[in-house]
């Protein structure tokens, strides 16, 4: 045998080993031998999900300083602090497959990495703060609490702790649309107006029809991935149509029934091409978006690096001590 | 000026300093140089909002004329408003917004500390539930100016700069007119100069070993809270009041 061959053969004892933990239900901890499309695919996965966190502070913040009451402002405050958290400990664990957040954020920056589309939307009026906590978290829970169960150690702990309080942003934007239903006309107009713009964008986050999706193949083979797009959109559709009947909301989808015998809403046709429209940089909000990310991380690098010099100068007084 | 008259005044001093400034703080939301440094801004704001809530209701209390925190919030103008002008003033950069938290969170520091005496058991039970949020923010803005003083040229003239912009609203902090004598009479308010002693004692402290100064100037800014405030006012609450005014029929 020589040495490629002797290489080859163990490589392929090492992903043996590493399926059948897979196969197992074992989670995969840092420390673990992993295959690189594996660590690859995660590292795309949990950076986009981090960077989604990121960049979703930015349509809700542009609401902070307009909250209608003090309680809404400090629920959204809130909110909004919790996404800032949900960035952190995602971008804490893919560091933990050796990457750093700063290379993450360069990666944001030069375009190789993606946020969720969603994001791409703007927040007009404050109903849009009801509507995002509800449908587009509402979505995020569907995806998240699928991937509590998702097979790399780290990921699936900070869903678990993601989740918990998804729900609650889910109860936030829930209770902003069933206040306006319940309130004045314009109150009204409003709240069905932002259903009507974020329903169809909410119902892309889970991604392309489960026959066009390019990334499923290993992702679920890994158990990354459990539960396909086509069948995390339906669960998502078929919890929301009824929230939205008891406050009455119209979901703005003429095509949408029960169908009793398969137990689930049919919907009609999702606009791909404004999916691929939005995702390929030409969305309402992508360039403000990105701008934004990038000029307040480039005027905030004096403060960075201030903070760099006085550890290191305090580092050298104590070794001097 | 009956008791009523000034308690009320007084609740509405403490509690616009704390809603103005929550305002400014929540600004630096998916702004601040650093995600940690986002969340910490946000979170002082938010602390800072459920002040102002429990200073206004107690403030609307007092007035009986049944109104709420928010009414009190959001139904206010510009000459209503008795924060202090450093509250209100526009974020800057973010040794500007540093700065002014440092000069007002030791400030709360000692004065919530010497609230917790007060003979009003509302007044004492918030400066409790304060004290314990302000030393945070006390903490976490001396941190910073240490660093801010300590890290890079940049940054040491960045702070200083700040400082000598916003000294002359650091005076404001410390009057005391009818009302707080008033009050002081009946041990309900806090007695400033002790307060303002041990302030100028922490803040040179720090600004000694973060290798900053205390620039010389002998002329301090006035009026907030007397409702006399800088032009910035006037777009806060056109922006913070915008729902509440355009849709006045309305509950959120």
């Amino acid at each position: 045998m020589d040495v490629l061959e002797k290489t080859d053969s163990i490589q392929a004892e090492m992903l043996r080993h590493f399926e059948e933990k897979i196969e197992r239900g074992d989670a995969i901890e840092p420390r673990d031998k992993m295959p690189d499309a594996y660590r690859k695919h995660l590292i795309r996965q949990m950076s986009q999900h981090a960077h989604s966190e990121v960049i979703g502070m930015q349509p809700e913040g542009n609401w902070i300083t307009r909250a209608p009451s003090l309680r809404a402002k400090q629920i959204l405050l809130a909110k909004i602090q919790d996404e800032g958290g949900h960035g952190l400990y995602l971008y804490s664990a893919a560091e933990t497959l050796g990457v750093s957040r700063e290379e993450l954020i360069g990666q944001l920056h030069s375009g190789k990495a993606k946020y969720s589309n969603i994001f791409n939307y703007p927040a007009l009026t404050w109903a849009d703060i009801g509507a995002i906590g509800w449908l587009v978290d509402g979505a995020a829970i569907v995806n998240q609490v699928s991937l509590q169960r998702t097979s790399y150690g780290p990921y699936s702990r900070a869903m678990v702790r993601i989740c918990k309080e998804e729900s609650f942003h889910q109860r936030q934007g829930y209770e902003i649309m069933s206040k306006m239903m319940q309130g004045t006309k314009d109150q009204q107009e409003m709240a069905q107006d932002a259903m009507n713009r974020w329903w169809w964008p909410s119902l892309m986050m889970f991604g392309p029809h489960d026959s066009e999706s390019p990334h499923t193949g290993d992702a679920v083979k890994w158990k990354i991935k459990r539960h396909s797009n086509d069948e995390l959109r339906q669960k998502f559709i078929d919890k929301t149509v009824q929230q939205a009947e008891v406050i009455g909301l119209t979901i703005p989808d003429a095509e949408l029934k029960w169908n009793e015998a398969k137990g689930h809403y049919d919907h009609g046709p999702i606009d791909w091409n404004e999916f691929y429209r939005v995702i390929g940089g030409n969305g309402p909000c992508n360039r403000q978006r990105m701008e934004h990310h990038k000029r307040v991380h480039a005027e905030g690098a004096w403060v960075r690096e201030a903070a760099e010099a006085y550890r290191l100068r305090k580092e050298k007084e104590l070794l001097h001590l | 000026m009956t008791t009523e008259q000034a308690l009320y005044k007084y609740c509405l001093r403490l509690g616009d300093n704390a809603l103005i400034q929550s305002y400014r703080l929540s600004e630096w939301c998916s702004n601040a140089p650093i995600l940690e440094e986002d969340l910490a801004l946000t979170n002082f704001a938010l602390d800072m909002i459920g002040r102002a809530q429990l200073l206004l209701t107690y403030a609307a209390a007092v007035e009986g004329m049944g109104k709420t925190d928010d009414d009190l919030a959001y139904r206010r103008g510009e000459r209503q408003f008795m924060n202090t002008l450093i509250t209100e003033l526009p974020n800057g950069d973010f040794a500007y917004t540093m700065t002014r938290l440092f000069f007002t969170s030791v400030y709360e520091y000692y004065y919530f500390t010497e609230l917790q005496n007060s003979a009003d058991d509302t007044l004492k039970a918030i400066a409790a539930k304060t004290l314990k949020e302000v030393k945070y923010h006390k903490a976490h803005a001396t941190d910073w100016m240490l660093r801010l003083g300590g890290g890079t040229e940049e940054s040491n003239k960045r702070a200083q700069t700040a400082i000598n912009a916003l000294w002359i609203y650091t005076g404001e902090l410390f009057e005391t007119d009818r009302t707080e004598a008033l009050l002081q009479d009946m041990n309900i308010a806090v007695d400033m100069p002790p307060v303002k002693a041990k302030w100028n004692t922490y803040v040179q402290e720090v600004l000694l070993e973060a290798g900053l100064s205390v620039p010389a100037v002998d002329y301090m800014q006035t009026g907030g809270r007397n409702g006399v405030h800088t032009e910035n006012l006037g777009h806060i609450l056109s922006e913070m009041q915008y729902l509440q005014r355009a849709y006045p029929d309305a509950t959120w």
